[in-house]
């Protein structure tokens, strides 16, 4: 048993996680015929909390409720693995990120997200506005304008060979590589790393 | 037709999921798969700022082995239901929504890629992140619904 505790406690490696994700495609078919998205629960919020009216808000969430119910248990997922299975060791990260981030102050690598960006003390700050809340928007609104996000159009779009779901996934890499390369130093200077 | 087409402009995306409703025992299957999926994100370190770093520096295979061995997995099994016409457990065909060609894919697309280079999450690490003890991420959380809520205020005045 504590052999088993042990490996489940390693980092599990890229061809284990991602089988393991594609897999959910299949079984929400299967056990419920519902279409694997993730952003989808971001609305369905908008519609159960503050529909104003709009007519992309008035619609019967409740249907949908399935989709709330699975983004809390991906949350309560979150909770028991970092409590109960936790990785012993610090990430390992590639030594070419290492020394990218380093010219950016990011040198902490003792939690999964780097504490000198996502901590409480960055919360009113530019920092803070630049990560938690300019970032945090642009995720919301991009996805439900792309009407779907990695899940709805790189996983399940693809999987189903809809080629609208292959220009989303290409303009969402885009949108990455020209936010990391291009931009992300001058914001960060401009937020005071 | 012109009325349908009015509606269709104002709703530029049906709601990707158009099922039937479950009761509160049919969605306790839906928490468990998302347990199960939340764990799968924090163990393989997927929400991890540090990962998708590495992904958008091609400095790591890591993230490209992720997504591309989940599209394997998924395309093989909608393939296999297909083929077999497998039905869902309740015995219902199984229905794949088809996803319309829109600008919003390519502008839309970008915005978010933005989104995901800074926050280092798609929505569902977002969640899982939460879970894991970053309570922070209630803001970015928060400002993520908000963002959908803008959309969905101004999409019908946005190019689709």
């Amino acid at each position: 048993m504590e052999q088993i505790i042990e490996w489940i406690s390693q980092p599990w490696p890229w061809y284990v996680a991602g089988p393991l994700i594609g897999l959910t495609v299949p079984v929400l078919l299967l056990v419920g015929n519902k279409s694997f998205g993730i952003s989808s629960s971001l609305r369905h919020v908008c519609a159960m909390c503050v529909p104003a009216n709009i007519p992309f808000f008035t619609y019967n969430w409740k249907k949908e409720m399935w989709n709330i119910v699975f983004v809390i248990g991906v949350l309560l997922g979150g909770f028991v693995a970092t409590s109960f299975f936790s990785n012993p060791d610090t990430i390992v990260v590639a030594e070419s990120t290492q020394r990218d981030l380093a010219a950016l102050g990011i040198t902490d690598y003792s939690r999964l997200l780097p504490v000198e960006i996502f901590s409480f003390d960055n919360l009113f700050t530019a920092k803070g506005l630049l990560f938690f809340v300019i970032g945090g928007f642009m995720v919301g609104f991009g996805t439900r304008y792309a009407g779907g996000c990695t899940s709805g159009h790189a996983i399940m779009g693809i999987s189903s060979l809809q080629w609208p779901s292959l220009v989303a996934t290409i303009f969402f890499m885009l949108g990455g590589f020209m936010m990391t390369h291009v931009l992300l130093e001058q914001l960060m200077k401009l937020v005071g790393f | 037709m012109k009325v349908e087409e009015k509606v269709k402009n104002i709703q530029p995306v049906e709601c990707e999921a158009p099922n039937m409703q479950e009761n509160s025992d049919g969605l306790l299957k839906y928490l468990i798969i998302g347990i199960l999926f939340g764990a799968v994100f924090v163990k393989a370190e997927i929400i991890s700022w540090f990962r998708i770093q590495e992904m958008f520096r091609l400095q790591s295979f890591f993230m490209y082995g992720v997504i591309g061995s989940a599209i394997l997995v998924g395309l093989i099994s909608i393939q296999l239901i297909k083929r077999f016409n497998i039905k869902s457990i309740k015995g219902e065909s199984i229905k794949i929504p088809k996803k319309e060609f829109r600008k919003g894919q390519i502008i839309g697309g970008f915005v978010f890629g933005l989104g995901w280079a800074l926050t280092g999450a798609c929505p569902g690490p977002l969640f899982a992140q939460i879970g894991s003890g970053f309570i922070v991420i209630v803001v970015t959380l928060i400002s993520a619904i908000a963002g959908t809520w803008v959309y969905g205020k101004f999409s019908h005045k946005l190019p689709n």
